[in-house]
């Protein structure tokens, strides 16, 4: 993340120059500076990451890198770059559909290009487009040459087929995303007036170049950051940091409440419910993430909604938990630390209280209205537990919906999930339900390509933001049949008997939770369930889903409250009751979480009117235990951490030929030393 | 050829700049100037220097460059001076109130700019006129002060002097103080370009000329030297109450002021003013006693005698017989 907070930009490089305060009154960019450059506004870097072993991402030189623009738009363009261009080295501008890997290899294996700024591809790729790996999650899941080995390293089952794996390679240039059409026009105009090759020679100066700036702290890998930041700590008085690990927190709910501050009964049973709600890109904090993560934790934030309702839920033999895995992406950062919170008792429950287990992943592009479910081939074979029972639930439930569950074959591994840390530690029986059979159906998994119209939302025109957050889209049916099967066979496992039929998701909530969590998430609903001074968490960008190292996101955020909407209850408790729970009698400090909301606007007035809510929403740490127990090279536990960084940005300007450099020089000289020149001529 | 002493100062100058980088530890310091006068010429670049005791032990302590730049403002403020401490007082003195001219000016500028409309550009173009007018104006009324101040000076030190003369040259002081004027115009104008010159791009993406950092140089170059020069005009005029003279000063300066409005027009700006300099340089030169005669003389390579030593001679009891 960024070495020093806010705002770093100080009021230019001259130590004069508050003689523009006397000019201007303010301080930001004197009129010369905005003669010269013009910054780009809207642009995403690529950072580097780093595991145990090895760096990934970008780096620029420590003040930026510099070079001619050329616009790159179809594979010829290149040759110019790489052979033929006379004023290397070059900045790239390239055209999104170019970016892959064939390309990217051609561009890191010579000296003559600076750095690279892709455009955005409209519309999205066609062929898709994917920078994850083709194997996602390799190493960290179940299959091991101990478990399954047939299984591992994708030999059956190749999960994302698109993947080019851009994402975990390292680049020496930095790469730029510029989001703004308007603003890679500008950049293209500025290269058709003055670098087009003009009948077969170079282009004359001056030329249109561009600097980008993205130096990275941290190198090499997780081991040798850490310690460099140990070192910081012990020695330095003003200690440096240069790296930091994703972290953030998990949320978890479950269906009766428990006391939180003592370990539960073992003979206590529990089902999991759980998906992830991060995604990540090419690109830092650029992940929509609509089917990789956002349609499946809608899903399960509806099928709560749903269970709740019931009628009879208390009387449920069995409790369900819902949990909310972050940092999934980054080889299961909050599942693996939840699995290890519940091995070392620090965790309410213990592995022993789960009885089954149900995950949801990537939900929203089912075929036709198959529903496929996937469940570990080696504990089928080792079967001692009763497999069965989750899926006759679900086909049970799938009766009457439209939805058809079926089963992969047997011998297919499960796909990359947080089921499989569970299963690393314990056997749990469980299924994993997704739309796709064997590869993914999503053909932008872990990109910046992963949004709404992905999952093929779709609005009509001329709607206002109110009507838009209100309109039911295709999309949203489509996960409400998914939800309401989910809620009832989680019913039935947890021991239900009555009838199902009662207990349906609503669309309207999930087509509301699509808008706020995949377009704005400045929406009248988003503001009337927060606490009054989280406000400024909704922003009027596109929503990004990136685990990040400071906490918690956004994302966790939201998904706490409104979880703590859709599962909670409206108690008749007042500010200071609902803010200090453990001074009111009956409140039941540990079992219940109290939040003081800042409620919906009223329509003729413009003051809220909060309320309090009870719930048993819960965060829980996500930071890999290898931190914990500092094992930098871990490979057994996730190891990624972020690189720090001071400034990151970009601009273009015209560059001069270097003689008229050498005539600024003496120019300069000149004027300087022109007093010099006058003392040596003779004056009585 | 210059005379001995001109020669000693170049000298001195040339081999002061040289040395900063120097290691102190070849550098004589001496207080002799008679030793002064021998080693400048024979040990270049390793000099000795004309250093009061203060600084000498500055010097020994390693501090070199700090002493040298001193004693390059004292040179560069008091060539032909011999009391270098006093000049560069003065020049601080001087371009001390250049920069009170400006910030009053600035201040009436900002006051009327957050009176008046700030939408109505022409309003605010015409205010920026006024501003650079009033400007103009406030710098030639702080340099008649400035001559006011150094007439009560030099009565002030003619006073307390041993031979009732002035140590200070007023003709010197208006050279000195249009110099540091200049100076301190100069760096003021010039240092906010060339801090953005040091970046990697020039200007010119909106279209502007790429011309812009050569001209701001020039520009810079010359109102320098028109500083310098009309610091000359006008103390002459001032001590010979030729009212006419501070006039044309006066218009002259607004008249430069105003060319730079026709920027970025640089040819219909830049010839004129080189155009006024070149004039104000040649009428400051007749103002200060200089002549074709005296450009002849210095043309032509002669040597002078030492006058200081037939002085000596001159005044030396003869011996009785």
């Amino acid at each position: 993340g960024p070495a020093c907070g806010g705002g770093c930009r100080f009021c230019g490089s001259s130590s004069l120059k508050w003689a523009c305060v006397l000019s201007s009154g303010s301080c930001e960019g004197n009129s010369v500076e905005r003669k010269i450059y013009i910054p780009l506004n809207k642009t995403a870097p690529c950072v580097r990451l780093l595991n145990a072993t090895h760096q990934i991402g970008c780096q620029s030189s420590i003040s930026g890198d510099t070079g001619v623009i050329h616009v790159v738009e179809k594979e010829e363009d290149l040759n110019w770059v790489l052979a033929d261009g006379p004023h290397p080295p070059y900045m790239i501008l390239l055209d999104g559909n170019l970016f892959n890997r064939k390309v990217m290899q051609q561009l890191k294996g010579t000296s003559r290009v600076s750095g690279l700024a892709v455009s955005i591809a409209k519309p999205n790729p066609p062929q898709g487009f994917s920078p994850g790996l083709k194997c996602p999650n390799d190493g960290f899941g179940v299959y091991s040459k101990d478990y399954g080995p047939q299984y591992a390293h994708c030999n059956r089952t190749v999960w994302n087929p698109v993947g080019s794996g851009l994402s975990y390679e390292d680049f020496d240039f930095p790469i730029f995303l510029l989001e703004d059409a308007n603003e890679t026009q500008v950049i293209k105009q500025c290269y058709q007036d003055h670098n087009v090759p003009t009948d077969g020679s170079g282009p004359e100066y001056p030329l249109c170049a561009m600097q980008l700036f993205s130096h990275m702290h941290a190198v090499t890998s997780t081991v040798t950051c850490m310690r460099r930041n140990s070192i910081q700590n012990t020695f330095s008085i003003n200690p440096e940091t240069v790296c930091d690990p994703l972290l953030d927190y998990n949320v978890w709910s479950t269906l009766h409440p428990i006391n939180s501050s003592e370990k539960v009964d073992p003979k206590k049973e529990f089902i999991m419910v759980a998906t992830r709600i991060d995604s990540h890109s090419f690109f830092w904090n650029i992940a929509p993430g609509a089917e990789s993560a956002v349609s499946s934790f809608v899903t399960h934030l509806a099928a709560a909604e749903a269970l709740h309702k019931a009628s009879d839920v208390h009387l449920l033999q069995r409790n369900i938990m819902f949990t909310f895995f972050q940092g999934e992406t980054f080889d299961y950062i909050g599942s693996s630390r939840m699995v290890y919170d519940m091995e070392k008792d620090k965790f309410p429950l213990r592995l022993e209280n789960i009885h089954s287990f149900v995950e949801l992943n990537q939900v929203a592009l089912r075929n036709g209205s198959i529903l496929w479910m996937h469940t570990d081939p080696v504990s089928r074979l080792n079967a001692t537990v009763e497999p069965q029972v989750s899926e006759s639930s679900l086909y049970n439930s799938s009766v009457g919906a439209n939805v058809t569950l079926q089963e992969v074959g047997f011998s297919q591994s499960l796909p990359p999930s947080s089921f499989q840390r569970f299963l690393r530690a314990r056997h749990i029986p469980g299924v994993v339900l997704t739309d796709h059979q064997a590869s993914f159906q999503n053909r932008y998994y872990q990109s910046m390509y992963d949004t709404p119209e992905n999952i093929r939302m779709q609005y009509p025109e001329g709607l206002s933001p109110e009507e838009t957050l209100e309109y039911v889209t295709d999309t949203a049916k489509s996960l409400a049949e998914v939800a309401t099967v989910v809620a009832r066979a989680l019913y039935r496992l947890a021991g239900g008997a009555n009838d199902t039929s009662a207990i349906q998701a609503d669309p309207k909530t999930i087509t509301q939770m699509l808008y706020g969590f995949l377009i704005k998430m400045n929406n009248s609903w988003f503001q009337s369930i927060i606490k009054p001074d989280l406000k400024g968490i909704l922003g009027d960008d596109v929503p990004q889903h990136y685990v990040a190292v400071s906490s918690p996101v956004n994302t966790t955020y939201l998904v706490q409250y409104v979880l703590a909407n859709l599962t909670g209850t409206v108690v008749n408790l007042t500010k200071e009751e609902c803010l200090n729970p453990e001074k009111t009698p009956n409140a039941e400090k540990e079992m219940y979480d109290y939040a003081w909301v800042q409620g919906s606007l009223d329509p003729n007035s413009t003051s809220r009117v909060p309320y309090c809510v009870r719930s048993t929403v819960r965060l829980s740490k996500a930071l890999s235990p290898a931190f914990e127990l500092r094992e930098w090279g871990s490979t057994e536990y996730s190891t990624w951490t972020e690189s720090r960084w001071k400034e990151i940005r970009a601009r273009i300007f015209l560059v001069a030929s270097k003689e008229l450099e050498v005539s600024l020089h003496f120019a300069w000289c000149l004027s300087s030393e022109s007093s010099l020149f006058l003392t040596v001529t003779p004056i009585q | 050829m210059w005379p001995r002493e001109r020669k000693e100062d170049f000298c001195l100058q040339i081999c002061l700049i040289f040395s900063c980088a120097l290691p102190r530890a070849d550098c004589h310091v001496s207080h002799d100037s008679h030793q002064t006068a021998n080693s400048t010429t024979k040990n270049f670049p390793c000099c000795t220097c004309d250093l009061e005791p203060r600084q000498t032990t500055a010097a020994a302590d390693g501090s070199a460059c700090h002493s040298c730049m001193i004693l390059n403002l004292r040179i560069l403020s008091a060539s032909a001076a011999r009391v270098p401490c006093l000049s560069s007082l003065f020049s601080l003195c001087r371009a001390f109130f250049w920069l009170v001219s400006l910030l009053l000016a600035s201040l009436i500028w900002f006051i009327l700019v957050h009176l008046s409309d700030q939408g109505n550009a022409r309003l605010q173009y015409g205010l920026l006129v006024f501003g650079a007018a009033v400007s103009v104006l406030l710098q030639e009324a702080f340099r008649f002060a400035y001559f006011k101040l150094l007439k009560k000076a030099d009565e002030g030190l003619a006073t307390i002097s041993e031979d009732g003369r002035s140590p200070i040259s007023l003709k010197q002081m208006a050279y000195v103080s249009g110099l540091s004027f200049g100076i301190i115009s100069g760096v003021f104008s010039v240092i906010n370009i060339l801090a953005d010159s040091i970046g990697p791009g020039i200007v010119g993406i909106h279209g502007d000329s790429p011309y812009y950092f050569i001209t701001s140089a020039f520009l810079t170059m010359a109102v320098v030297l028109l500083h310098t020069f009309w610091g000359v005009i006008f103390f002459d005029a001032c001590e010979k109450r030729r009212y006419w003279c501070l006039g044309l000063v006066v218009i002259s300066h607004l008249v430069t002021s105003g060319l730079t409005f026709l920027n970025p027009w640089y040819v219909a700006s830049l010839v004129p003013i080189y155009i006024i300099t070149f004039c104000m340089g040649i009428w400051a030169f007749f103002t200060a006693g200089g002549s074709f005669h005296n450009i002849l003389k210095c043309l032509s390579c002669k040597q002078e005698d030492d006058s200081r030593v037939m002085m000596y001679s001159a005044l030396q009891v003869p011996f009785e017989d």
